[in-house]
């Protein structure tokens, strides 16, 4: 019944797009915090930054940031990432740059208003005892901004296992992609989008289930 | 200033910030000088290539039908993921057993799969199983999948909609003699309406975006599938996606403005029972589920 499946590398396919969400969450994770932590800064050049890329990255669609990260960064401005000449490659990396550019603008929301959750008075009895800026941050507000946003950042997390598929669009040779050629070369089209949503039920469900519930216990209760 | 994270600035930290302020200027623009310098290398600077946005050509021919076909494919999405959404998002909260689990299984299945995946399988499912006109196929590929992923996040909304009434609600309507079904249609859902307006509103930019995906892979003619044969005629990769991105950007700034103008006007509002499901609410309206629709 599955012999539909031989001679396509349907793992690897999804080995891709495990691959393009993880490095695509740590660099978001990274740069968002960056943007995040701009947005909050006392400084008002840093905040407008923050305030303009947030809403400009949110409102483009992400296909027309993955589609120019290939046609307007790597062939007009040279950015290829280091990989010249594997093209492969080059669209993988071009394909992470594009998601983290993209899933940042909201992990920035998220911690930001993460921070928002916590009371002023506790960062200002912080102050009150003697606490440093960087202990205020880093022992009080931090910690409890984090907790609260786990929920927030699995959604993020999730959409982001999802718009990997976007990748596709420059020939990153992950799930959709792969799903695409099956679909033109067999006449199983019932079972290829199941085995394919399947897929991404077993990446996203767990993933929702298990942030879920570390999110409920890690709440700071007020 | 009242922030979580610092005081008002005295000597030391005004000194400071004026620091990072030149530091961060400096950065920020050695990097557009960066970009700056690139495209006048490359030649993407040239009024030439800038000259077709003036002209009404341009416009005509490549951007405008784009556009349209974009906001055709938005809003047809959307005039048809509501109702059945409405309908996914009551039939979950039902008393009845056989009717709730698998509701559930339906919505937390479309939401949990890539929106891509969707089109391209519907795609594939129109060319092998209908007779629809191959130009007219992308155009309901596009639209199926932008209608099953949305029905079943506009469930969850409708559900956390009805869900934040006051329990009283349905208990009055109740003691006063009303059935299940009237209850839900003449009591809760009005007020649930207005309640996640602002949510729904701001699902559109979801919708919006997402179209763009038809473009590329199902060959829709869409607004970015517009500026490639507008690239490849007047070879101005990026000024088109400029522009094209602006476009978006425009469109999207003002629903996003709309919704907040919304919920504000709804917040303030003495009819509503003070709940308003925002923008936010569409990020995921529960935890556990696969939400997150970005």
């Amino acid at each position: 019944m599955f012999d539909f499946l031989d001679g396509y590398d349907v793992l690897g396919a999804f080995w891709m797009t495990v691959k393009l969400t993880a490095l695509s969450a740590l660099g978001s994770l990274v740069w968002g915090t960056l943007l995040a932590a701009m947005r909050v800064s006392p400084v008002p050049l840093m905040r407008g930054f923050g305030t303009a890329y947030v809403n400009i990255v949110r409102n483009i669609p992400l296909t027309v940031i993955i589609v120019f990260t290939s046609l307007g960064l790597a062939d007009i401005f040279g950015v290829t990432m280091g990989a010249s000449d594997d093209f492969p490659l080059q669209g993988f990396r071009l394909a992470v740059l594009g998601l983290t550019a993209y899933t940042a603008a909201f992990v920035c929301e998220a911690l930001r208003s993460g921070i928002n959750t916590v009371p002023p008075g506790q960062a200002e009895a912080a102050r009150a005892i003697g606490l440093s800026f960087s202990q205020v941050l880093g022992l009080v507000v931090l910690p409890q901004a984090f907790r609260s946003v786990i929920g927030p950042l699995a959604n993020v997390l999730i959409a982001l296992t999802k718009n990997t598929t976007v990748a596709a669009a420059i020939g990153v040779a992950e799930a959709a992609s792969l799903m695409k050629t099956m679909i033109e070369n067999e006449a199983q089209l019932l079972l290829i989008g199941a085995v394919f949503a399947f897929g991404f039920v077993v990446l996203t469900l767990p993933t929702g289930l298990a942030l879920g519930w570390l999110s409920k216990r890690l709440a700071v209760k007020r | 200033m009242t922030s979580v994270l610092y005081d008002t600035p005295g000597p030391r930290a005004k000194q400071r910030n004026v620091v990072l302020t030149i530091v961060f200027f400096v950065l920020l623009a050695l990097f557009l000088w960066w970009i700056w310098r690139t495209m006048d290398d490359k030649g993407q600077l040239k009024w030439a290539l800038w000259e077709p946005f003036t002209t009404s050509q341009a416009w005509t021919t490549y951007l405008l039908p784009g556009l349209a076909n974009t906001m055709k494919a938005a809003a047809l999405s959307m005039v048809i993921a509501l109702p059945l959404g409405a309908l996914l998002g009551i039939a979950r909260l039902s008393d009845h057993r056989w009717v709730r689990v698998p509701t559930g299984a339906v919505v937390e299945f479309f939401r949990s799969i890539p929106v891509l995946l969707l089109m391209l399988f519907a795609a594939a499912f129109y060319v092998s199983s209908t007779d629809i006109s191959s130009e007219s196929r992308p155009l309901y590929a596009v639209v199926t999948g932008l209608v099953l992923y949305n029905a079943s996040v506009l469930a969850e909304i409708v559900r956390a909609g009805i869900l934040s009434l006051p329990k009283g609600q349905t208990e009055a309507a109740l003691a006063v003699g009303l059935r299940k079904g009237q209850t839900m249609t003449n009591v809760l859902l009005p007020q649930a309406v207005t309640v996640m307006l602002p949510a729904i509103v701001s699902q559109l930019v979801v919708i919006v975006k997402d179209t763009a995906l038809g473009g590329v892979m199902l060959n829709f003619t869409e607004l970015l599938n517009a500026r490639s044969t507008l690239a490849a005629n007047y070879a101005n990769v990026i000024p088109s996606f400029i522009v094209v991105a602006a476009i978006f950007i425009v469109i999207n700034f003002l629903i996003t403005t709309f919704a907040s103008w919304l919920e504000g006007k709804l917040r303030r509002g003495k009819k509503s029972t003070g709940v308003v499901l925002g923008a936010a609410a569409v990020g995921g309206t529960e935890a556990a589920g696969a939400g997150g629709s970005i």
